[in-house]
């Protein structure tokens, strides 16, 4: 046992290269977990299944009368809302992720390495992106073995998927903002219940004009609404013709919403990071 | 241990020159002068709230000061930190290692971040999970080790690039006396090696056995610095006593140290 030296000497590289060697390290570890404790992954898969079944089938047939639509049509209608709806419970895991991180030292261990201080969170932000994948393909799969189906070319599916993964980035920035801010993992935990009306207020379980008539107009406004309604109209499950402003727009204001949300908890994150004056 | 004096001509491993901390308008650190020779292990001895971690995260640069000077292995924290993070590493009492992930995938992540090559970084995991005595776990998940294996482990992952200094936040926090003895072990090893450590804590016995040099904290300075042998002399009994004289609640007319 020496102090010397015994680790080979780095190669200089631009830092730009280094911020995506280590995004993708960063993002591995979280991928490795995944494979290690894939119930983690069921965890997060829990809230979308059980809202199948729930809505889906226990009051299904009871708000496809309320559309004046058949249960198995309103069922069709329903899953594109519970995928937008899993991306808003993401949220969840990133925080208390984050906030795990914090309060284990890690965040602080992965900060004092050379390192590119930015790719700790961007890493975590690329890992939400890739486990996005897992998680819908794995709900179109179910969705599909309960009759649900895209009517529309494979190109309206792939552009679906990309709005609803679009979502989850934007959701990863706001978890990992909250994972900085809030005080610990059990905080997270208490406030886990604050998603519902962030993942139901809108287009996912019934549409909105079917609200109370002054929620209706917030309620379209939600990020989720926008992209529940453009990825039903590029799955071909629209259940009538949009009702509102957002509806009519919906591609556009489901590309608008990720990326202000993003613009603004990115930077905040980054800023939180360096400061962490706790 | 013996007790080795800084001559002159050595530059300290660590240096702070007044080094002063505000926050919320409150005096954390206010006026702290520290000096740490190299290959010595240096104990930072304070109550609860005496500011001992905000002096670890300062050195480490992740937390920013007021005013001051500080220096780390040559490098001063505010104008080069990267030079600062190439040379250092951290531990604690957190022990901040994946739980999930295995011993040995802990060791090439965090080598990977460091940036080694793939290849090394398997051959770095691989002498570190030797020199630490981890051999047989490193295909356990961690949540399956013990505390002191845990903590055994988040040493190695501190010394992925031979830091020359070490800092250890509390590092027998919470452990049991066999595992307390295994961590005792590996730092006076790391030290014979010539890394220079900085370690705080609650425990005297721990200063005691483990320190060349004490400094006591309180409230933001330093009231005494010394061999434990000296601070022992000048308290006429135990460590416990000189603690507890340096620290005890004094009067305007006492001055500190």
């Amino acid at each position: 046992m020496s102090a010397a030296p015994e680790v080979p000497p780095v190669m200089p590289r631009p830092e730009i290269w280094w911020f995506a060697v280590d995004s993708w390290t960063v993002a591995r570890r979280h991928l490795m977990r995944l494979l290690h404790r894939p119930d983690e992954l069921l965890g997060t898969l829990l809230i979308p299944v059980m809202a199948v079944v729930m809505f889906g089938f226990v009051f299904g047939d009871a708000l496809g009368a309320a559309m004046t639509v058949p249960g198995g049509r309103y069922r069709e209608f329903l899953l594109p809302g519970l995928f937008a709806l899993t991306m808003a419970f993401g949220i969840g895991n990133t925080t208390i992720s984050v906030a795990e991180d914090v309060r284990g030292g890690v965040l602080d261990r992965l900060r004092s390495l050379p390192m590119s201080p930015a790719a700790v969170l961007a890493g975590r932000s690329l890992a939400d992106l890739l486990t996005v994948v897992v998680e819908l393909a794995i709900l179109m799969g179910l969705g599909r073995s309960i009759g649900w189906q895209w009517h529309g070319g494979i190109g309206g599916a792939v552009a679906a998927f990309g709005l609803l993964a679009l979502l989850r980035l934007a959701f990863s920035w706001v978890g990992i903002l909250l994972g900085l801010l809030v005080s610990g993992p059990e905080a997270a935990m208490k406030y886990f219940a604050l998603l519902f009306p962030l993942a139901m207020v809108a287009d996912t379980v019934i549409p909105t004009d079917l609200m109370p008539s002054w929620l209706a107009g917030p309620a379209s406004w939600n990020p989720l609404s926008a992209t529940v309604i453009a990825t039903r109209a590029l799955f071909g499950n629209a259940a009538g013709p949009p009702t509102s402003w957002v509806g009519e727009h919906a591609a556009l204001v489901a590309v608008a919403w990720p990326v202000v949300i993003t613009a603004t908890c990115m930077p905040l994150a980054l800023a939180r990071l360096r400061r962490s004056a706790r | 241990m013996t007790t080795r004096s800084i001559a002159p001509s050595t530059r300290p491993a660590i240096l702070c020159e007044d080094l002063r901390k505000l926050r919320g308008g409150r005096t954390v650190l206010d006026g702290l002068d520290l000096a740490v020779a190299p290959g010595t292990v240096h104990g930072l001895l304070g109550p609860n709230g005496a500011g001992k971690t905000t002096v670890v995260r300062i050195l480490a640069t992740l937390q920013r000061f007021d005013s001051g000077r500080v220096r780390v292995a040559g490098c001063d924290v505010t104008r080069d930190p990267a030079g600062v993070r190439a040379r250092i590493g951290i531990a604690g009492q957190y022990a901040a290692v994946d739980e999930v992930l295995t011993g040995r995938a802990n060791l090439e992540w965090f080598a990977r971040l460091h940036h080694l090559r793939a290849k090394a970084a398997r051959r770095r995991a691989a002498d570190l999970l030797e020199r630490f005595d981890l051999v047989g776990a490193a295909d356990r998940p961690v949540r399956h080790y013990s505390g002191g294996m845990r903590r055994r482990l988040d040493l190695a992952v501190s010394m992925i690039r031979s830091a020359q200094v070490l800092f250890l936040d509390e590092p027998s926090t919470g452990l049991d006396p066999r595992s307390r003895g295994e961590v005792w072990d590996a730092v006076r090893e790391l030290a014979a090696a010539g890394t220079t450590v900085l370690l705080t804590t609650q425990y005297l016995q721990e200063a005691d056995q483990l320190c060349d040099r004490v400094s006591v904290l309180d409230r933001g300075r330093i009231v005494a610095d010394g061999s434990p042998a000296q601070l022992k002399a000048r308290a006429g009994g135990t460590l416990d006593d000189a603690f507890l004289q340096l620290t005890a609640v004094r009067g305007p007319e006492r001055r500190a140290g």
